[in-house]
């Protein structure tokens, strides 16, 4: 009961998560994650193959085709889809866009549910997409016990004392940029130079519901128990998914973040 | 007993509870779900007089077992299979009586995998997000029926069906599914895009409800390396390193990072959820397919 998807989800390596019905089986990203911040350029370059009609290719942003109602838009970076993503809720908000999904991912924005996904293509590249302001809501803060078993390596890996882990990962402001992987799960990126670390070699086939852990540019807590390959640093008793609760999650795309260390 | 509830006395292989699932919380991490083959679930609902969002039951290949405890109109439709009440045979197709104690068998699919059963009033789990369906990915909704388990049913509803049989289509001899191109159909190679459009493949007994996978030639990448996470829609042909497309149906993760090389139609998803494995897959190229004429 597998289907592949990608990107650095929290479960396994590259083949499987075994057992669990559908966590998709998720690669890492390479050492690093350097990959998450850099993937290939999707327009057609020299040599390949014709592209799909790419409907608008302003630079920096590409609006790619996906079916019938759908279009996913490319930047340049997270900063930009961040960006963009403000502007489309905005928007929406306003009654001046109408779609069914819109979801922020590493840098794109697909938004799904269109009817008439030319026409908006047509409109995108004109538009024009100021910084997304603060959120009014403030920064969203999660206690944090720094016990996780992968502390230690996590400090090898930065080259600090295992104390200094918290310090460093709790003094950074984090931004939810998108979720994935399940319900409630977001990828969240920090502020500074937070150093990133690699997935674990070997993913744990159980992680505990509210683990704190890292991967790539990301810190993620699992809403849920799970497979799970990420570094983990801490818990927390956050309730990270409720679906009797408006929002069900309590990390929404955007969202701003800090973690609060508690005596573990 | 006359409450308004139906005990499973047989769930089957993989019986679900479905309805139009819950789209609009992607950006949360939350599959759409919802019945994979949209026209039959639409269909049964119709003709026991339920609206189109009522939960029905959703059955893997050998039916179900079911005792209603008051009496119900129900129907069977999606793959055909032979239905019978308290033993004796009854109309499959059609909406049929069952009265309160009796013992409804939806029995083995002659052809197709997914069978739709309604039940007049519909199925009434408390919804998740506005939805009653099952959602094997991320598990939302109710659990997959279990031998013993009660299911409590709605108000039934006072229409009467406007049909009393319908034609259905019969399962794929070949699934054809038309798929329009992107958004990383650049990242394969001129010869792995003419090969996924004229080439044969397989449903792979692998696939479930997440996605439909085929075993066939391998898809070439002509960029490497790895694509950061995207969001990902009903229908995309999701191409893992082992170049096996893969479909993605209602189950499908919200974000995926396997490049999509092109979207099959919505339209013709329904007969994806009723290709047996083995079944031959054609997937053809519109909307601009590259390298194709028209």
């Amino acid at each position: 009961m597998r289907v592949p998807s990608a990107g650095i989800s929290p479960t396994g390596g590259t083949a499987a998560v075994a057992g669990s019905v559908g966590a998709g089986d998720v690669r890492a990203t390479g050492p690093a994650g350097a990959t998450s911040a850099e993937g290939p350029p999707s327009t057609a370059r020299p040599g390949n193959p014709p592209a799909a009609p790419s409907y608008a290719d302003t630079p920096p942003m590409h609006v790619l085709p996906m079916g019938e109602r759908a279009l996913l838009v490319e930047l340049a970076d997270g900063a930009a889809a961040a960006a963009l993503h403000a502007e489309l809720l905005r928007r929406r908000a306003e009654g001046d866009l109408t779609v069914r999904e819109i979801v922020p991912a590493a840098r794109t924005v697909l938004l799904d549910g269109l009817d008439d996904p030319l026409r908006l293509a047509a409109r995108l590249p004109s538009w024009e997409i100021p910084p997304p302001a603060a959120r009014a809501e403030g920064v969203l803060e999660i206690p944090v016990r720094y016990d996780g078993p992968d502390l230690a390596d996590v400090a090898a890996l930065w080259n600090v004392p295992v104390r200094d882990v918290a310090r460093i990962h709790s003094a950074a402001e984090f931004r939810v940029a998108f979720c994935g992987f399940a319900p409630g799960f977001g990828y969240l990126t920090g502020s500074g130079d937070l150093p990133e670390v690699p997935r674990r070699a070997t993913p744990r086939t159980a992680v505990p519901a509210g683990s704190v852990g890292l991967a790539g540019p990301y810190t993620g807590v699992y809403p849920r128990p799970s497979p799970g390959g990420w570094q983990l640093i801490g818990s927390t008793d956050a309730v990270l998914w409720d679906h009797a609760r408006v929002p069900a999650a309590l990390l929404t795309p955007g969202a701003r973040v800090r973690f609060v260390p508690e005596a573990a | 007993m006359t409450d308004r509830a139906i005990a499973v006395v047989r769930a089957g292989a993989l019986t679900t509870v479905q309805d139009e699932g819950r789209p609009g919380h992607a950006h949360l991490g939350v599959p759409r779900s919802g019945a994979l083959d949209r026209p039959a679930a639409a269909l049964v609902n119709r003709l026991v007089g339920n609206p189109p969002d009522a939960a029905v039951l959703e059955t893997t290949l050998n039916g179900c077992a079911l005792r209603p405890r008051c009496a119900v109109t129900v129907a069977v439709g999606g793959a055909p299979c032979p239905v019978t009440v308290d033993g004796r045979a009854a109309a499959w197709g059609a909406p049929i009586r069952v009265p309160a104690g009796a013992l409804l068998d939806v029995g083995s699919a002659v052809s197709g995998v997914r069978g739709y059963v309604a039940v007049g009033g519909g199925i009434a789990v408390e919804p998740v997000l506005g939805s009653r369906s099952t959602d094997l990915l991320s598990g939302l909704g109710p659990p997959p029926l279990t031998d013993g388990a009660v299911l409590p049913l709605g108000v039934a509803p006072v229409t009467h069906a406007r049909v009393d049989t319908a034609a259905q289509p019969g399962p794929p001899r070949e699934l054809i599914l038309r798929v329009t191109p992107g958004p990383r159909a650049d990242w394969f190679t001129a010869t792995a895009l003419r090969t996924l459009t004229t080439r044969a493949y397989r449903v792979s007994s692998a696939s479930n409800r997440i996605g439909l996978r085929t075993e066939g030639p391998p898809l070439e990448r002509a960029v490497g390396g790895e694509l950061p996470s995207e969001g990902m829609v009903l229908g995309a042909v999701q191409v893992p390193p082992d170049g096996s497309p893969v479909v993605f149906l209602a189950d499908h993760p919200t974000t995926g990072g396997y490049p999509v090389v092109g979207v099959v139609r919505e339209r013709d998803l329904a007969a994806a959820a009723q290709a047996v494995p083995g079944t031959v897959v054609r997937f053809v190229g519109v909307g601009g397919w590259p390298g194709r004429r028209g």
